[in-house]
């Protein structure tokens, strides 16, 4: 019989080395295949929704090829490197491929915020920051990207904001950790009705103290400050504000917004 | 070979009557995490038949050399294997569904239905049938997982396959959506009453009354 002894020490060795030699060949062949269709997937997934957050396609209905889009994208947005301690431009990063999230893995460039409100637990001390140009070559809009816990998972947005660094454009949830919001409940971050209640409002009061505010007070909910909470999403609502808070304060992006305000980009 | 008769049994038999989910209630956990959508519910289907049909067929490959102290964690490698490249091939190729799957796609390794065909029919029949057990038993579980995203897509988000089929209040029209659907709790529910229906249909099923 040939498999008299197959319980035997040795032979159990044998096939337990052997199985493992296969299968992790097999696991690493198909990893290292595929990485650049997925990592092509990501940087086109990414570049998708900087573009509808500078209102410049919608991905609900995408209509464009992927060259088109890339096309689009290498015309009208430039990424740019911030630092966030000085808020001035990082030179020799580029954009396109710096990871924000990696970076914050990375003790070295990371930070642990002190008023963690979204939390987000490392917050990397370059952030990426990408610039909307007309056909004109004139600067338009401004996308920050921020991101913060829910009810959930952690929830990852471009914010897009006019030169005045004021007045918003869009906020534009792209990306979730895990399984994601509740669909239908904290899930309609992404419905395009509750987005297009973003467009206009401003940030700061005329004292310019950061007044913006995800708010179930219909009265509220009407001023130029206020974006009414998502109905059933009391928690995904706080979330959004709290992104919100901590990415525009000062351990976020406020030294970046004072510097473009005073010309830093002109 | 098997005749034709056996192997239609081993593919059509886990659909209705011996169906992983419905009958042995196993992998209740994804059906009732994916099923909020038709798409997901689908390509979560077409994951797991992969998995199970492949791990039962290497397994079955080698099922004479496995030595059974260490069987278990045998199945395990391969499965979890052949999981991650099907987590790969998804990201690569269907990354928007892979993104709304996200962490599900993983958790298959730990799926019963995978364990338990593994376990219970590839260590002790040939490859053949094996894999077309794992292809049945796919189809079995993809019979329930659909039929639980249907009801709860059209009731919950008033679509079907994201294409909208009743118009919601929300967006101007009249139907007023049923947002219970779109938590995991309605599964249990609507798995439930699956599993009613199949017992009223084919009472053999029943467990007997101690």
């Amino acid at each position: 019989m040939a498999n008299a002894n197959k319980d035997s020490f040795s032979r159990t060795l044998l096939v337990v080395v052997g199985l493992c030699l296969v299968c992790s060949i097999l696991v690493s062949a198909a990893a290292v295949m595929l990485k650049p269709i997925q990592d092509d997937n990501k940087s086109f997934d990414q570049q998708k929704y900087i573009l509808e957050a500078a209102n410049l396609l919608d991905t609900r209905n995408l209509t464009m090829t992927k060259a088109e889009v890339k096309k689009l994208y290498d015309e009208r947005i430039t990424a740019k490197v911030v630092n966030l301690k000085t808020g001035d431009f990082v030179k020799g990063i580029d954009g396109n491929t710096f990871d924000m999230d990696k970076a914050s893995r990375d003790p070295k460039n990371s930070f642990v915020p002190k008023d963690d409100i979204a939390s987000v637990k490392r917050v990397a001390n370059d952030a990426v920051v990408y610039l909307v140009r007309n056909e004109q070559g004139k600067l338009e809009t401004i996308i920050l990207p921020v991101k913060g816990y829910g009810l959930w998972s952690t929830m990852y947005a471009f914010l897009a904001v006019k030169p005045d660094m004021n007045t918003i454009e869009n906020l534009v949830y792209y990306k979730f950790s895990g399984s994601g919001e509740t669909p239908g409940l904290g899930g309609e971050v992404q419905n395009p009705k509750w987005i297009a209640k973003w467009n206009g409002k401003k940030l700061y009061d005329d004292k310019g103290n950061l007044a913006i505010k995800v708010t179930k007070n219909p009265a509220e909910a009407m001023t130029v400050h206020g974006v009414d909470a998502l109905s059933g999403a009391t928690l995904t609502s706080n979330g959004v504000q709290h992104s919100l808070t901590f990415w525009l304060g000062n351990e976020g992006f406020a030294r970046f917004i004072e510097k473009v305000r005073k010309g830093g980009l002109s | 070979m098997a005749n034709a008769k056996e192997l239609k049994s081993v593919l059509t038999g886990p659909i209705i009557s011996n169906n992983p989910i419905a009958l042995q209630i196993l992998g209740v956990c994804s059906a009732l995490a994916v099923t909020s959508k038709m798409e997901t519910a689908l390509v979560m289907t077409l994951a797991l038949t992969a998995v199970t049909a492949f791990s039962n067929l290497f397994i079955s490959i080698i099922r004479e050399q496995i030595p059974s102290s260490v069987r278990i964690i045998v199945q395990m490698t391969i499965i979890a294997s052949l999981v991650i490249v099907v987590d790969q091939v998804l990201q690569a190729f269907a990354y928007d569904v892979a993104k709304q799957l996200s962490v599900f796609v993983g958790l298959i390794i730990t799926n019963c239905i995978v364990m338990g065909r593994a376990e219970a029919y590839a260590m002790k029949t040939p490859p053949m049938m094996s894999f077309m057990d794992g292809i049945g038993n796919g189809l079995g579980y993809g019979a329930i997982l659909l039929a639980v995203g249907f009801v709860r897509e059209l009731f919950g988000n008033g679509s079907l396959f994201g294409i909208e089929i009743m118009k919601k209040i929300s967006e101007g029209g009249w139907y007023q959506p049923n947002g219970l659907l779109l938590l995991p709790p309605s599964a249990f529910f609507l798995i439930g009453i699956l599993i009613w229906i199949i017992r009223t249909y084919k009472p053999d099923q029943v467990e007997a009354k101690g």
